[in-house]
């Protein structure tokens, strides 16, 4: 028997990138210089959501989505398919990049994402975005703008949409 | 799961179409400013090249390279290489040296599969014989579908192959993975130039088609074959096969022209390409590189054969 247990609605997703696309309009004083991109699959939707609320507050901002199977530190170890493509609209010398993913677990696609980033130039800096963070990080990173914490243990797993997000825990545990 | 890539019919349509799904990952690597990606840092690769083949060699290595992979690269004449005993020893030796996977080039059909009893490497097929040549069609059908915006099919689409199918591991592999993907394909070539089991539908005449395929792809042609007593005299090879300006001329606007290089300007070729629009021909060199990278990354670096273990 698998424990399913919804945390967040859609009216809680919906005001947490409310409340993430004011952090970044106000962390970056605008958003001139702003590129989102969206880590495949999970972070897709949310990068582009995310860039609907800054566009309605503020002005309208670049959104892609980066693919980093290829910079995993796992690639042998477990099966790798890459997805979908990379889709980088912009130059991003110069720019401020936001990374957007929907949970944030180890940190290891975070890396991942920062080696793939670079080889498409060196922008002034990068910040991370995230619906979810769950804890268990396994390297030293950290978000700049959070959803919501969720603590969580390692048998569970955590599944994210516009439609809210649920806790799995796997029978037994 | 695959632990080789040596012929388009034992990879498998499944095998085929998630190679083509990975080429179309590569081609946006090789779009960015530094088309390099770790992906299989401290892996080897060694192109094992018994007959000459710059292009195909300089394309694999920079393939290899572009994943991050470390390559070797060893070339013999065939000539100075006899089958048997050498071969066995070279691919023992290079084993041991701690190879991950082999690209080899031989000019005898059926080397990619003898070398697997000497090596727990992965295998390549890079050209053997008159066999197989399977990613250059990979990158032929990646091409096509790049060009006409299809990514899982090309049913309907009818492709007129010219030259000397008979000898020709382009034609033969290039012919399989059209099929497979559902394309029509016509081997157009003199009766001498075509194969004694046809794979195709067999057209004597260049002029019967060129006006209706969407794409038309011409083979090279070995000068030497020309002098042979297999192919008819030069003046009416051209007359009959040879892309002429006034044949390009005819070639619908959305049609696409391949080559698989290195062309014979003034044998099969006698127009220059870069004057006909609907050239892909340096597409299929730009191609080439993804493709390539597919498939090493697909053997090396996927995982995909880990459920076997």
């Amino acid at each position: 028997m698998v424990h399913r247990k919804q945390v967040l609605g859609p009216d809680d997703v919906r005001r947490a990138v409310t409340r993430m696309a004011h952090e970044v309009i106000e962390r970056n004083r605008g958003v001139d210089t702003v590129v989102l991109l969206g880590m495949q699959r999970g972070g897709v939707w949310l990068a582009e959501q995310l860039g609907d609320e800054i566009s309605r507050i503020a002005h309208e901002v670049p959104v892609g989505a980066l693919d980093v199977s290829l910079y995993r530190d796992d690639i042998g170890l477990r099966p790798v398919v890459p997805g979908a493509t990379s889709n980088v609209p912009v130059d991003v010398d110069s720019a401020t990049v936001v990374l957007v993913d929907d949970v944030l677990f180890t940190g290891r696609t975070v890396r991942a994402a920062l080696d793939a980033v670079a080889d498409y130039g060196r922008p002034r800096s990068i910040q991370l975005a995230v619906l979810v963070d769950r804890g268990h990080r396994e390297l030293p990173i950290r978000p700049d703008f959070i959803g919501k914490n969720l603590p969580t243990s390692l048998d569970e797993s955590v599944e994210v949409s516009a439609e809210g997000v649920v806790i799995v825990e796997a029978a037994g545990s | 799961m695959a632990k080789h890539f040596r012929s388009i019919d034992e990879a498998g349509r499944d095998h085929v179409i998630r190679l083509l799904n990975l080429t179309d990952h590569m081609a946006e690597v090789n779009r960015r400013l530094h088309p390099k990606v770790p992906a299989l840092r401290g892996r080897t690769v060694c192109n094992l090249f018994f007959e000459d083949s710059t292009r195909t060699r300089l394309s694999f290595d920079l393939a290899a390279r572009r994943l991050s992979a470390d390559t070797l690269t060893f070339t013999a004449a065939s000539s100075s290489v006899n089958k048997g005993e050498s071969l066995r020893d070279t691919v023992e030796t290079l084993s041991a040296m701690g190879v991950d996977a082999f690209v080899v080039r031989h000019r005898s059909s059926g080397v990619p599969w003898q070398i697997e009893h000497w090596t727990d490497a992965a295998i390549v097929n890079a050209g053997d014989g008159w066999h197989a040549h399977p990613t250059q069609a990979l990158l032929d059908a990646y091409t096509i579908m790049q060009r006409i915006g299809r990514s899982t099919d090309l049913d309907g689409l009818e492709v007129a192959i010219v030259g000397d199918i008979r000898h020709s591991r382009v034609a033969r592999s290039t012919t399989e993975v059209l099929r497979l993907l559902g394309a029509r394909v016509v081997h157009v070539a003199p009766a001498t130039l075509l194969p004694p089991h046809p794979i195709a539908e067999q057209i004597g005449d260049l002029d019967e088609v060129i006006d209706r395929v969407d794409v038309l792809y011409m083979l090279r042609m070995q000068r030497e074959r020309m002098d042979s007593a297999l192919v008819p005299a030069g003046v009416e090879y051209v007359e009959r096969f040879a892309l002429t300006a006034e044949r390009a001329r005819r070639l619908r606007s959305d049609a696409l022209l391949m080559h698989p290089g290195p062309m014979n300007r003034g044998v099969e070729m006698l127009v220059d390409p870069s004057e006909v629009p609907q050239s892909a021909i340096l597409d299929q060199v730009t191609n080439g590189i993804s493709a390539r990278m597919a498939v090493l990354f697909d053997l090396l670096g996927s995982g995909t054969g880990l459920e076997d273990q």
